[in-house]
């Protein structure tokens, strides 16, 4: 125990103290608070604003599409198919990065597979303003790895949802739609949350695959973190770095406090 | 055959009394559409990009299939020494992770139970804590000795593997009887460390497997770290070598993709074994 818990410290602690102590400290080791309000103007705010929208878009989307997905799995007969799914959503979950950035530049970039395909029948994608290299291409690569994330975390509510409640709402005259409105929805809704929640913080730390896909030119707060560290920095900005990591700290303890409490909510169902 | 006996079942339950028959008939066809359109969009969404990337790794340079990208591949400059640095992190990481964790997993299951809580909630910290602000912490607090040293690296990757190997070892002791079996091995005068060696470790089997490839696929596949403590491991070499030869680069990276997922099929065919020797023994 003693061990783990040094180890833990020193390793998890120290450096995430270093980052909080740091971005109140002046190059010279002054406590100020300048560099937190240099990282909330201008492009670092940009920055923020920018992380913050696509984890937004990036959670709500794919939570929703993974939700779907899930639901047709989970209702399907086929026991191989649920179980290769569950493998797959297993592994994919937690992709990411440089296999992730090759895979798609073969597939939607200006040579790839699927432009090929699309030009075919007249829709490249890059004539109509897509651009992979960009800050929506980022988003759509991000749900590769978002869906099976919620598949994974949302089939388990979905075994909340009782076949007796749909077959009770159907004898009652319920048509699927109503079914769904009034009583399959309000059910995963706390799940359906805290899956996105979760989405929502691996999208906003998200590094290796925003990096090498766009070369580091999208404005993400990560990424301006790796410029700070990579030494391509405004001088006498030193430290905003931390003021950076800070902000990210912030930003993921409310999505953590909230996760809980919805948790909380969601476990109701699941007894 | 399934299918057709569901398909009566279904049917009786459609002529039961009291339900709209034609209606729910109706509602039944209509979702297996659905469902069939929705299986069908996701496999393709997840599948192209992977069928891409083969085949950029599989082509030359004028679009024809060829073998070059991967026969090249381990003489390019800098492979071999990125390979085996990941390799040697990996190996580094999952010592100290094993070393730190199975004594620690297995004391807080034995003799504090109300600790288990706390171990659930540090050991998921690393995932929210971002692994960029992680390293940028990092590289301030360690001192300039472990800073110049590629190991550094391993250290950090103990912390971002908590969450899988702690996982892994907590799933695995909540399904043996531990104090059973510790209690046994130290009634017959077996030492506390003759029985992790000789009876526990061999009842943790598949969770130590587990842990194991999770821990492996994780160090190989880490990019950020690395990259930001400017050490050329296995994924940063690919990211740089794109611009010499994007179809050599892709290849590597298709390479260790499939590499790791085979690993992480060893790990689903244990549980599922696993879990057949448990229904098993239920029935015994």
């Amino acid at each position: 125990m003693a061990p783990f818990a040094i180890y833990t410290i020193l390793g998890l602690g120290v450096p995430t103290a270093a980052v909080i102590e740091l971005a109140f400290r002046s190059n010279s080791g002054k406590v100020t608070l300048a560099n937190v309000r240099t990282v909330t103007h201008g492009v670092y705010r940009l920055g923020f604003e920018n992380s913050l929208l696509i984890s937004v878009i990036s959670s709500v989307i794919p939570g929703i599409l993974g939700l779907v997905l899930a639901y047709a799995i989970y209702t399907s007969r086929g026991s191989l198919l649920k179980r290769v799914v569950a493998a797959a959503s297993g592994v994919l979950a937690n992709f990411g990065g440089i296999n992730l950035t090759f895979m798609f530049i073969a597939t939607l970039g200006t040579t790839g597979v699927l432009t090929a395909w699309m030009s075919v029948v007249g829709l490249n994608p890059w004539n109509h303003g897509f651009n992979l290299y960009s800050f929506y291409g980022v988003a759509v690569v991000y749900l590769y790895f978002q869906i099976p994330l919620m598949v994974l975390v949302i089939t388990p509510a979905l075994g909340g949802l009782r076949p007796a409640w749909r077959e009770a709402a159907e004898n009652l005259g319920a048509s699927s739609f109503r079914y769904w409105r009034t009583v399959g929805l309000p059910v995963l809704l706390p799940s359906m949350l805290g899956g996105m929640l979760l989405l929502f913080g691996s999208a906003f730390a998200a590094y290796a695959t925003a990096e090498t896909l766009t070369a580091g030119t999208v404005t993400l707060t990560p990424i301006q973190i790796g410029d700070v560290l990579n030494g391509n920095l405004i001088s006498g900005e030193q430290n905003v770095g931390y003021a950076l990591g800070f902000g990210m700290l912030i930003v993921l303890a409310v999505v953590m406090v909230l996760y809980i409490l919805v948790r909380r909510r969601a476990s109701r169902w699941l007894r | 055959m399934a299918s057709l006996v569901a398909d009566i079942a279904a049917e009786d339950v459609l002529a039961a009394p009291d339900i709209p028959c034609v209606r729910r008939r109706r509602l039944l066809t209509r979702f297996r559409y659905w469902r069939g359109i929705v299986l069908l969009i996701a496999a393709a969404y997840f599948l192209i990009p992977l069928y891409a990337g083969l085949r950029f790794s599989f082509q030359n340079d004028y679009g024809h299939w060829s073998l070059y990208a991967v026969k090249a591949l381990p003489a390019q400059t800098g492979f071999g020494a990125a390979f085996f640095l990941s390799l040697r992190l990996g190996a580094v990481t999952l010592g100290l992770v094993l070393v730190l964790m199975v004594p620690t997993a297995i004391y807080v299951h034995l003799k504090l139970p109300r600790v288990r809580r706390l171990m659930d909630f540090v050991t998921i910290l690393p995932i929210v804590i971002p692994p960029i602000v992680l390293i940028l912490g990092i590289l301030h607090a360690a001192p300039l000795w472990l800073r110049a040293s590629p190991y550094l690296l391993s250290l950090a990757y103990v912390i971002l593997s908590y969450p899988f190997v702690y996982r892994s070892l907590d799933a695995g002791l909540s399904a043996i009887d531990l104090r059973t079996l510790v209690e046994a091995s130290r009634s017959l005068g077996g030492s506390f460390v003759r029985t992790l060696l000789h009876v526990l470790i061999p009842n943790l089997r598949s969770a130590l497997v587990s842990a194991t490839v999770l821990t492996l696929a994780l160090v190989l596949g880490e990019f950020t770290m690395a990259q930001l403590d400017l050490w050329t491991t296995l994924p940063v070499w690919i990211y740089q070598f794109q611009q010499d030869d994007a179809h050599v680069a892709t290849a590597a990276a298709m390479l260790t993709l499939v590499g790791t997922w085979l690993l992480l099929t060893v790990i689903v065919l244990l549980d599922r074994s696993q879990s057949r020797r448990a229904v098993r023994q239920g029935l015994r």
